[in-house]
């Protein structure tokens, strides 16, 4: 009893921990000083219209959300069948192939940004845009092709055999066969990739230029010169947005499928 | 011209070693065959040659009369039936069973007169809106029988289609596979390594070993007469002595016994066999006849409804069982017959 007391203090701390901040973030977002501060005095919700009426927060988020959701796109269409073959045909040094899929998320993320920034901006002169989802796309893939490699491995091969035997080609049983049963693998790698494009600052910083700048990237600029409530603002609203998101996966797919 | 015909069929995946050596298999229109034997002995890998999910590096395959070795897999129009089932997850039994009629772009009610039919056969038309992980091991193997036979195949596969199941299952399912065999009159081959289980569904067995067909005959005549060492072994003959033929059409073992055979004499072979249940045993007796050896009881095993005795005797250890009337002890000298009739030579 007395061990199970403790242990639900330790769970507590832990959590007050995790949620602590957040919480502090959520408060001062609507106090009515010019600077965040905590414990707020007033309440107010002019941050929030700040937020909504600041142009460089409203065009960062929406080329993010773009950005993030045609790259993460772009990498399922080609990630998906390289994760299959991967998975089902016996690809020549599939163990290397395999582990440098996963190099850009071991390697340190301002190396891979530098790097990108050497290919694609000095070298190849993308546009920025076109350097922007070139950029993303690439940091898409290794999620893409993991999770969605250890779903298919996990699905009995038998069942696709069973399918040609029935009459199908290879293709057709890939259509019918194989992508019902990994819905939820791409469902979970589409998400993870999402999150952590939307996410990237490095990339980002490296690959925008004049004019263009991703949502954390402009997030950053703002508070260098303001510290005003309108970050916690934004925050609070990025939260809110993820909260929503992962209702609809719970609710669709339910929560443990993806983790 | 058989119906099936494998014709020197060899598989090797280095091109080293072979899986499968000169494979030659006939089956008959209508008949169920089985290959039988241990695992690594070749017999799935002859059936995925037979499905075409293997295409063999020699020799050809044919099916009434059509040449079929390089027809890829989703033309053979073959039913198959794995051992794990490998029903689609994501489709409803119905649905499942429905699959390979679709891809035929057949009528949408000629596929469900079909479907219900198949499903009353196999006994399965309560289940047709359920999904197939909410089935049991045994409705899974007759949802995959179902839908393997629903698009009436020239041949039905079964890859160890038993093997999953419990022992009880397993014996009404088989008996259910032939009924339904039977019914439809579907030539099929059946892959297993149980022998009872094969016997009673086999019209004919082909007993394999390291990538060759060592017997291809019916049931009785492999049980009866095993033409070669391992398949004797492999089907329950546990004792084996050296023989040599004589001129007399008789053999001689290593001390000097006469033995006698009903089989035909053949100068090659030198192996005597009988199963542990064909000896029969009696308390040692001075006067020796052909087909009798004299030995002493090394152990003695209880085996239900009769002991197991290992006995030393002159020619090697025999074993012999005997139903409990008279019991031995270790340590009595015993006298073994081995009936003329029962003596296979391999």
């Amino acid at each position: 009893m007395r061990k199970n007391i403790s242990l639900k203090i330790f769970a507590g701390l832990v959590f007050a921990f995790l949620l602590v901040p957040l919480f502090i973030i959520i408060v001062t977002s609507f106090g009515t000083n010019s600077t965040i501060q905590f414990p707020i005095q007033g309440f107010t919700l002019d941050w929030y219209s700040k937020v909504f009426n600041n142009e460089s927060f409203m065009d960062s988020f929406l080329l993010s959300l773009q950005v993030a959701f045609i790259a993460t796109l772009l990498a399922l269409v080609i990630g998906v069948p390289a994760a299959y073959s991967l998975a089902r045909h016996k690809v020549f040094g599939r163990n290397w192939i395999k582990s440098f899929f996963l190099s850009p998320t071991i390697v340190p993320g301002l190396v891979v940004g530098y790097s990108m920034y050497q290919f694609i901006v000095i070298k190849f002169q993308f546009p920025i845009i076109q350097g922007l989802l070139l950029g993303h796309f690439l940091i898409c893939l290794p999620y893409i092709i993991r999770v969605v490699g250890s779903t298919i491995e996990q699905l009995d091969f038998s069942i696709e055999e069973v399918s040609w035997t029935l009459g199908c080609t290879k293709l057709q049983t890939f259509i019918k066969v194989v992508l019902p049963n990994i819905t939820s693998g791409i469902f979970a790698s589409f998400m993870l990739a999402f999150i952590n494009s939307f996410n990237n600052i490095p990339v980002s910083q490296f690959l925008s230029g004049p004019g263009v700048s991703m949502l954390p990237t402009s997030l950053m600029n703002y508070i260098e010169y303001n510290y005003d409530p309108s970050v916690s603002a934004l925050s609070v609203i990025l939260m809110l947005g993820t909260i929503v998101l992962m209702f609809v996966i719970e609710k669709t797919l339910g929560l443990a499928s993806i983790s | 011209m058989s119906y099936v015909e494998l014709n020197d069929i060899r598989v090797s995946y280095d091109n080293k070693t072979d899986i499968l050596k000169d494979l030659n298999l006939s089956i008959e229109k209508g008949e169920l065959v089985s290959l039988l034997g241990p695992s690594g002995c070749g017999k799935t890998t002859t059936l995925r040659v037979i499905a075409g999910l293997i295409e063999p590096n020699d020799g050809e395959f044919l099916v009434d009369n059509q040449n079929l070795t390089k027809v890829p897999v989703h033309k053979r129009e073959f039913g198959m039936v794995f051992q794990s089932y490998a029903l689609f997850p994501h489709l409803t039994i119905k649905e499942n069973v429905a699959f390979g009629l679709k891809l035929r772009k057949e009528k949408k009610n000629s596929i469900d007169k079909k479907v219900k039919d198949i499903l009353e056969i196999t006994g399965l038309e309560a289940l047709s809106d359920r999904y197939p992980k909410q089935l049991s091991g045994g409705q899974r193997q007759r949802v995959a029988l179902a839908r393997a036979l629903v698009i009436e195949p020239k041949l039905l596969l079964l890859d160890e289609p038993l093997s999953n199941l419990d022992a009880k299952l397993r014996l009404s399912m088989r008996i259910e596979i032939k009924r339904i065999q039977s019914q439809l009159g579907i030539t099929s081959v059946f892959v297993t390594h149980d022998q009872e289980e094969c016997f009673s569904i086999s019209d004919k067995v082909a007993v394999m070993n390291k990538g060759v067909i060592e017997q291809f005959d019916t049931p009785e005549e492999i049980y009866k007469n095993p033409k070669t060492e391992f398949v004797a072994r492999f089907i329950g003959f546990e004792n084996f002595f050296d023989l040599t033929p004589t001129e007399d059409w008789k053999y001689k073992a290593v001390d000097g016994t006469v033995f006698l055979s009903n089989r035909d004499w053949e100068p090659g072979k030198q192996t005597g066999t009988i199963r542990p249940d064909d000896i029969e045993i009696a308390a040692n007796t001075t006067q020796q006849t052909t087909n009798m050896v004299s030995g002493v009881i090394k152990v003695r095993t209880f085996l239900g409804k009769s002991y197991q005795y290992e006995v030393e005797t002159s020619i090697g250890t025999l074993i012999a069982n005997k139903a409990d009337d008279v019991v031995y002890q270790v340590g009595d000298a015993v006298t073994l017959s081995i009936p003329a009739h029962k003596l296979i030579i391999v």
